[in-house]
C-alpha cells in the first residue's frame, strides 16, 4: 500500500546519527539511561495510541505564505480561555452561591484574606474582558481577510456560538460577585431577555427560576456559569480546531495565487 | 433439491437480496434489529434527559404563593403624600428578596380608575418598568425618577418620558382588622386597567397584551380570609 511521505520535522528535533567511537566503553551514561526511559514510555503510549500521527497532523501543518500576527488572534483567544477555565477553578473552591450574603462574603474573603486572592481574582476578571476583545478582534480578522468563505462556512458558524456563548459566559459571571452592580445588572440584563415576543416572559422565569429574583437564581446562574456554557465551550473549541487543522488557514487576501510557469512548447 | 427459502421469498424483502427472509415478512431482521436497537438507545437517553430538563425548566411552570404583608394602619397613609414601605417579594433570600413600595392613600379627585377594595390604598412598586431599575419619588419635580436610563412617571405611576413602555406596577392592597395589608404585584396599562404580572419592559397596551402573555408563576390573589395577625406590639388603628 503507498504510504504519504511523513511531513517534514524540523532539522532541530532530528535525532543526530551516532558517532563512532560515542559511548565506546558499552555502558550507558546516565544521561543515556534517562533520555532512554523517557523515549520508551513516549513509546509505549504512542504504541497503543497512536497520539504522534496526529499531534503531527495538528502541528507540522502548511501555511500560506505572508500569514502575521493577525493570525494569533485565534490562539490568543482560546489561552485567554484557559485562563479563565484554570483560574475559575480555582476560584470555585472558595465561592458560594449563597443569596443570603454567604456570596458576597465569600467574595470579600477571597479578594482580602485568601492569599492571592485578589490576584487570581482580578484574572479572572480582567481575563473575562480581554477574551471578549479578542474573540471580537479574532472574527474581524476572519472577516476582513475573507477567511469564512468557502470551505471554512462551518468554522465561522462554530466561531460564531463561540461567541455566543462567551457572552453568555459573562452575562452569568456578572452576577456571582453579588454586590449591587451584580444585583441590578442580572435584574436588567434578565428584562432585556423578557422583552423577546411570546417567549421572553418564559425565558425570564427560566433564568431567575421563578417570577422574581429569587433563592435559587444565584446558584441557577453559578451552575451555567461554571458546567454547562465550559462543557459547550470547550467541545466547540475542540471542533473549531479541528476544522482549522483538516482545512488549513486561509492565505492573506492580497496573496496572489502561485501561477506556474508555462512549459515552452520547443522544451518539450 | 429445490431450496425452500427461495420460493418462499418475501416481497417487501426480495430487492434487498437478504437471505433468510421468509414470505410475510415486512422488514428484514437485521432492520428490525437497527431499529430497535436505536429505539432504546433513544428511550435510555430520553430517561436521563427529559427529567433533567423538565427540573430545569420546572420554576416557569409553578406558581409561588404569596403571603399578605403588614406595611401600616390606614391612618398612616395620606392621599397625596407617598411613604416608603420596605416590602418582602421572595422570602428567605435576605436583602435580595426586598424591594421597596411607595403607599398612598387613594385620592378620588386624581384616581379616576374604578375604586374596588383592593385599591382603598395605593401601592406603586419602586420598579422601573423600563427595565427593573430602582426609581425614586422626586418631590421638586412631583415626579418618580428613573437612574439607568431616564424614564420618569407622574404623582399616579403613569410614564410622563423617555422608555417605559406602561405605567409603574401595583400591588393589591386591603384594610382589614385596622391594618393596611399588602398583597401580590399587578401590571396597568395607561388606562390603568389591571393585567397580571408582567415583567419590565413589556408592553400591555394594543398587541403588548398578546406579546407578552401572562406568565404561569405569577403569584395569584392569595385568599383573604386567613389574613396573618400583627405582632403583638403594635396596636390596632
Amino acid at each position: 500500500m503507498p504510504r504519504l511521505p511523513a511531513p517534514p520535522i524540523p532539522k532541530a528535533l532530528q535525532p543526530k546519527p551516532k558517532r563512532p567511537g560515542q559511548n565506546g566503553n558499552g555502558k550507558a551514561s546516565p544521561t543515556e539511561v534517562a533520555q532512554e526511559a523517557g523515549i520508551s514510555v513516549v513509546d509505549w503510549i504512542d504504541e497503543r495510541t497512536s497520539l504522534s500521527g496526529g499531534i503531527r497532523w495538528m502541528l507540522f501543518r502548511k501555511v500560506p505564505r505572508g500569514v502575521n500576527w493577525y493570525y494569533t488572534l485565534g490562539s490568543a483567544t482560546m489561552f485567554a480561555f484557559l485562563s479563565q477555565a484554570v483560574t475559575g477553578v480555582f476560584l470555585a473552591m472558595y465561592y458560594r452561591p449563597d443569596a443570603t450574603g454567604g456570596a458576597y462574603e465569600s467574595m470579600r474573603y477571597i479578594v482580602d484574606d485568601a492569599f492571592l486572592g485578589q490576584f487570581v481574582r482580578g484574572m479572572h476578571k480582567w481575563g473575562a474582558s480581554v477574551m471578549v476583545i479578542l474573540i471580537f478582534l479574532h472574527m474581524g480578522r476572519v472577516f476582513f481577510f475573507g477567511a469564512y468563505k468557502y470551505p471554512r462556512e462551518m468554522t465561522w458558524i462554530i466561531g460564531v456560538v463561540l461567541l455566543i456563548l462567551t457572552l453568555a459566559m459573562s452575562f452569568t459571571g456578572y452576577l456571582l460577585p453579588f454586590d449591587d452592580r451584580a444585583y441590578w445588572a442580572t435584574i436588567v440584563g434578565v428584562n432585556i431577555n423578557g422583552t423577546a415576543p411570546f417567549l421572553g416572559p418564559y425565558l425570564s422565569d427560566f433564568l431567575r427560576a421563578g417570577p422574581e429574583f429569587g433563592a435559587t437564581t444565584l446558584s441557577r446562574f453559578y451552575a451555567i456559569h461554571m458546567l454547562l456554557l465550559p462543557g459547550l465551550i470547550i467541545a466547540l473549541i475542540g471542533a473549531h480546531l479541528y476544522l482549522v487543522s483538516k482545512l488549513g488557514i486561509s492565505a492573506p487576501p492580497w496573496l496572489k495565487p502561485h501561477e506556474e510557469p508555462e512549459l515552452d512548447v520547443a522544451e518539450v | 433439491m429445490p431450496d425452500k427459502r427461495k420460493e418462499n421469498l418475501s416481497k417487501y424483502t426480495v430487492d434487498l437480496n437478504m437471505p433468510g427472509a421468509f414470505e410475510g415478512e415486512t422488514v428484514t431482521r437485521r432492520r428490525f434489529m437497527n431499529v430497535s436497537v436505536q429505539a432504546m438507545g433513544g428511550v435510555a437517553a430520553a430517561a436521563f434527559t427529559l427529567p433533567a430538563l423538565g427540573f430545569a425548566i420546572g420554576p416557569v411552570f409553578s406558581r409561588e404563593p404569596f403571603e399578605w404583608q403588614i406595611i401600616g394602619k390606614p391612618d398612616d397613609f395620606q392621599p397625596l403624600v407617598y411613604s416608603l414601605r420596605v416590602i418582602t417579594l421572595v422570602p428567605n433570600v435576605g436583602e435580595a428578596g426586598k424591594s421597596t413600595a411607595y403607599v398612598r392613600a387613594r385620592d378620588p379627585a386624581i384616581d379616576t380608575e374604578p375604586e374596588d377594595e383592593y385599591n382603598h390604598i395605593i401601592a406603586l412598586t419602586s420598579r422601573c418598568s423600563h427595565l427593573g431599575c430602582p426609581v425614586r419619588w422626586v418631590e421638586s419635580a412631583s415626579r418618580f425618577l428613573c437612574p439607568c436610563h431616564g424614564g420618569i412617571y407622574d404623582f399616579r405611576g403613569i410614564r410622563v418620558a423617555g422608555p417605559p413602555v406602561r405605567p409603574l406596577n401595583r400591588f393589591y392592597t386591603l384594610i382589614r382588622n385596622g391594618y393596611v395589608y399588602l398583597g401580590p404585584m399587578y401590571s396597568v396599562n395607561t388606562e390603568l386597567r389591571r393585567f397580571s404580572n408582567r415583567d419590565p419592559g413589556q408592553p400591555v397596551d394594543g398587541i403588548g397584551q398578546f406579546l407578552y402573555p401572562a406568565r404561569f408563576s405569577t403569584s395569584v390573589l392569595p385568599p383573604t380570609g386567613h389574613l396573618p395577625m400583627p405582632p403583638p406590639g403594635i396596636p390596632a388603628g
